[in-house]
């Protein structure tokens, strides 16, 4: 009963707090100086079509690396909870729809995972939507054999490679351009509005980040998933 | 987007209010996700400007003057990161509740008892 | 219009937060949960953020769902054993 007591006392405050913020809140019709700023950059500095990848990988590209920093702690954190054991000794067979579909799907999910994030700073998606594509394909070859064995020391290999090439890149931003310049894409040419090759290094890094997070959340997959 | 605020905000005191009041731990973990969700629409609906087009600049957007035709492309950068991360955190919680479980047999939160003064 | 596909949209997923909630069994809330994420990505898609659409589809309907439909079975067959 006293818990009942605490518990709506709690939520009650939580609401009395968030209600001037609801109620007060005024919706501009403008954007920011800030975010025009970023998108006139994006349009004549970077050479991006797609503002949210620009903002993701180079405005805000060091926040971007404790991101996939925080990613690579959390799965460390998950290998180490769920050491596996011993493998079961009785396997257990999908059917036989699952395992053919599977084998059919799996090229075309990662293929269009590749395209997903080779694409990022043209269309909508990026390195994150491209590595949970691939982690998917992944996932249904799990499915579809629950004893498979991946082979982790690739995995581990891609992992750290991609993220040793990302902080590489930013450190080349430093070598080439100058003081300011982490993670400049300009190291590479810039090329033309709305064509693959273009934006400098931005679709390289993008790739790197969806390679990282396709193997990490992979492992964390495997782990939760395996037995 | 007045409604979609509200809908944010509803949907993290109704995740609280289930973190606070279950005593199952998976059910703790789902409440979380939903605060989760809310706070990412809450964060969305800041960014949402009226009647403009996303900042994809295609086709659909004269470049001189893109400024004045796109919504706000920080809160979106911001959320779709933290989706991912929000996954990475879920599992972590999970396989802390997997490990508990192994190790008491129990899912109850009542059963933990081992900090309670 | 906008407005009023978001508020049906948040009405059903109320009432799935509400059920992820107080269901007692622990299958069926985690499939609701799933709802909500599902229908946040529409919701992200009618705020004009695509971006963030994809990535709520792809990972809070399925990757989480699966994730806690792991640790589900896990649990099950530990029970099992014993």
């Amino acid at each position: 009963m006293i818990k009942k007591i605490f518990v709506s006392l709690a939520l009650l405050g939580l609401v009395l707090m968030f209600l001037p913020f609801v109620r007060d809140f005024d919706f501009h019709n403008e954007l920011s100086d800030l975010s025009s700023q970023y998108v006139v950059g994006s349009i004549n500095d970077l050479n991006t079509q797609n503002v949210v990848t620009s903002v993701i990988v180079t405005y805000r590209g060091l926040d971007t690396l404790g991101e996939v920093t925080v990613l690579f702690l959390a799965t460390a954190g998950v290998g180490f909870l769920l050491r596996k054991k011993k493998a079961s000794l009785k396997p257990r067979r999908s059917s036989e729809l699952l395992q053919t579909a599977s084998q059919f799907l799996f090229v075309l999910i990662i293929l269009t995972g590749v395209y997903i994030f080779t694409h990022g700073h043209l269309t909508p998606g990026g390195g994150f939507q491209g590595g949970v594509l691939i982690t998917t394909a992944f996932l249904l070859l799990i499915l579809a054999d629950v004893n498979l064995k991946f082979n982790h020391s690739i995995l581990h290999l891609v992992e750290s490679f991609s993220g040793a090439f990302y902080v590489m890149i930013g450190l080349f931003g430093l070598l080439l351009i100058g003081m300011n310049s982490f993670l400049d894409p300009a190291i590479l040419p810039l090329g033309k509005f709305g064509y693959l090759l273009s934006a400098g290094a931005i679709p390289i890094i993008y790739s790197l980040v969806g390679l990282k997070v396709g193997s990490e959340l992979t492992t964390i997959i495997d782990k939760m998933g395996g037995e | 987007m007045i409604f979609a605020l509200i809908l944010g905000f509803l949907l993290l005191v109704i995740g609280l209010y289930g973190m606070l009041t279950q005593k199952n731990l998976i059910k703790i973990v789902i409440g979380f996700s939903i605060v989760d969700t809310g706070t990412h629409i809450i964060i969305v609906s800041i960014g949402y400007l009226r009647g403009k087009t996303a900042p994809i600049l295609d086709g659909a957007v004269d470049l001189a003057n893109a400024a004045k035709q796109v919504v706000d492309p920080i809160p979106s950068a911001l959320v779709l990161t933290a989706i991912v991360i929000g996954l990475a955190v879920t599992a972590l919680m999970l396989s802390f509740v997997i490990k508990l479980y192994q190790k008491n047999k129990s899912l109850s939160i009542d059963d933990y008892q081992e900090l309670k003064w | 219009m906008i407005s009023i596909i978001i508020i049906v949209l948040g009405i059903i997923m109320i009432v799935a937060a509400f059920l992820a909630i107080h269901l007692k069994n622990l299958l069926s809330a985690v499939i609701s949960a799933g709802v909500i994420s599902l229908l946040a990505s529409v919701i992200y898609l009618l705020l004009a953020a695509p971006d963030v659409a994809m990535t709520e589809a792809a990972i809070g309907s399925g990757l989480t769902t699966i994730i806690f439909i792991f640790t589900l079975k896990k649990i099950k067959k530990g029970d099992l054993d014993d």
